[in-house]
């Protein structure tokens, strides 16, 4: 079997547009993320750096770029140096499976919108998305310092605690569209998106999801007035970079895996359907922030019964009724 | 083209099998080990057996050995040099021979083929067409109902049993 030439030019293009649309909007994630929550609390946010600061994002990565890389004496250097990229490599290679748009015809070839469609795409996700904890508590570790260890000892605790219910969550989404193939999974939800059949499967999807990208009220791991920063405390230049930017790139993952799961992914009337697929996208990560800026952080016990006691006993519970309705059918 | 997927990830696996025994400091054991099951997970891509595959990662990678790197890190487990280091010669003696014993063993049982066993009905063909997730489902739900039920009693006791021990 020899492969077509173009499939590969095709796959190279799809791969560099996605990974730099995702580079693109992670820079500009930062900056949405400030005004609205500026906007929030009755400030301007960034204003200074190109009209209402739109030119902020840039600003940033290049100064980042030349602040003075420091690796302390006593860390673990190889460690040290890895656990950043360990961190971003999962948060960008997930978005492979997630199908943004329909099939497109160009120059007489039909594109499938997806950069590749595996018929285990689902749980492809959920392994890539389980890898990303080696990176904060490798970081944590290998930085030899006690807060740093501290941030990233709970971060292992609290993913892999909230890591079940969200693998539970989705349990049902499966049972209903029978494949575990994300494209497989939108054309199911033709009909009727899974959020009205799934209700409680969404919540519980959309709490686990933030309490996966480490955000507010889950973000223990890097709790300031606690561990001062957490995990990445001895971390400056790019690598604190690297692990900024892996929070954003999970947080438009989660967005995209929510939307495809339970928002009928690129599906919609009137507009075509990669916008609808960004938009619900977009609004997706406003909510995100918005309770970023509205909740106070959990405490720790507080996450761990809610995430054993009240997250897991409900999402089996889901499980239960939705096995029920599907063997009636 | 099946050797050039094959070498380097056999040779991957057997290196980070070997240095999670060989290197002293137990985290970079615990990270050789999350390596052996990544060069696993791409022999049985390799096999076209996806979702053995990603179960892999999901379970070993990504779950039992985030908690052995936690506890690790909790006890902070002294670099102390492995066996063979310490030059403890009546361990190192039985060690010797209880490897030679498995190779031997190893040698016989594929010289004699007898490991082959019988070909089963399922094919790659097969489970290709009806999908290999699908069919772990079926079998595990039909013929293997009943050991499926007592895997899942016996990791529930066991489950039970670390509770009580804890609450002690």
């Amino acid at each position: 079997m020899v492969p077509d030439p173009a499939f590969f030019v095709i796959m190279v293009a799809k791969i560099v547009v996605v990974f730099g649309l995702m580079l693109l909007s992670v820079a500009y994630l930062t900056w949405l993320e400030r005004k609205v929550i500026g906007d929030i609390q009755v400030r301007l946010g960034p204003m200074r750096v190109g009209p209402h600061g739109l030119l902020q994002p840039i600003a940033d990565a290049i100064k980042l770029m030349f602040k003075e890389d420091i690796v302390p004496q006593a860390a673990d250097r190889w460690i040290y140096l890895l656990a950043p990229t360990l961190a971003l490599t999962p948060a960008f290679i997930s978005f492979a499976v997630i199908p943004f748009g329909d099939r497109i015809r160009l120059f007489g070839r039909t594109i499938d919108l997806v950069i590749t469609d595996v018929n285990i795409g689902l749980l492809y996700v959920f392994a890539v998305a389980s890898l990303g904890i080696y990176g904060i508590v490798l970081g944590g570790w290998a930085s030899n310092n006690k807060y740093a260890l501290l941030g990233g000892l709970r971060s292992a605790a609290q993913m892999i605690s909230y890591e079940l219910s969200l693998g539970l969550s989705v349990v049902g989404v499966v049972m209903l569209s029978e494949s575990l193939s994300l494209v497989q999974i939108v054309n199911a939800q033709s009909t009727a998106w899974f959020i009205v059949l799934q209700p409680i499967g969404f919540l519980i999807f959309l709490i686990c999801a933030i309490a996966e990208t480490n955000r507010a009220p889950f973000d223990l791991p890097e709790a300031e007035t606690e561990l001062v920063a957490g995990f990445h405390v001895e971390y400056s230049s790019m690598k604190f970079a690297m692990y900024f930017m892996a929070e954003y790139a999970n947080m438009i993952t989660v967005a995209a895996m929510a939307t495809t799961l339970f928002l009928g992914g690129w599906r919609g009337p009137f507009l075509p359907p990669v916008v609808w697929f960004l938009v619900k996208l977009f609004l997706l990560i406003f909510l995100f922030i918005w309770i970023r800026a509205t909740l106070p952080r959990f405490r720790y016990d507080q996450l761990m019964r809610f995430g054993w006691k009240v997250l897991l006993p409900v999402a089996l519970a889901n499980i239960m009724i939705t096995a029920a309705f599907v063997a009636m059918r | 083209m099946e050797w050039l997927v094959f070498a380097p990830l056999a040779a991957v696996a057997l290196a980070t099998a070997v240095s999670v025994i060989v290197l002293r400091n137990p985290i970079y054991c615990a990270l050789s080990l999350v390596g052996t099951f990544f060069a696993l997970s791409g022999l049985y891509l390799l096999l076209q057996a996806e979702f053995i595959a990603v179960v892999q990662v999901i379970i070993y990678a990504g779950a039992i050995m985030v908690l052995f790197l936690f506890v690790i890190m909790l006890l902070d487990v002294g670099h102390e040099p492995p066996a063979w280091l310490r030059r403890d010669r009546p361990k190192l003696v039985l060690g010797i021979v209880l490897i030679s014993l498995l190779l031997l063993e190893l040698a016989v049982a594929i010289g004699s083929r007898v490991s082959q066993g019988i070909q089963g009905p399922y094919t790659s063909e097969l489970v290709n067409a009806i999908g290999n997730t699908q069919l772990v489902g079926r079998l595990l739900f039909t013929d293997f109902l009943i050991p499926f039920e007592i895997t899942s009693i016996i990791l529930l006791v066991a489950i039970v049993g670390a509770m009580v021990l804890a609450e002690r």
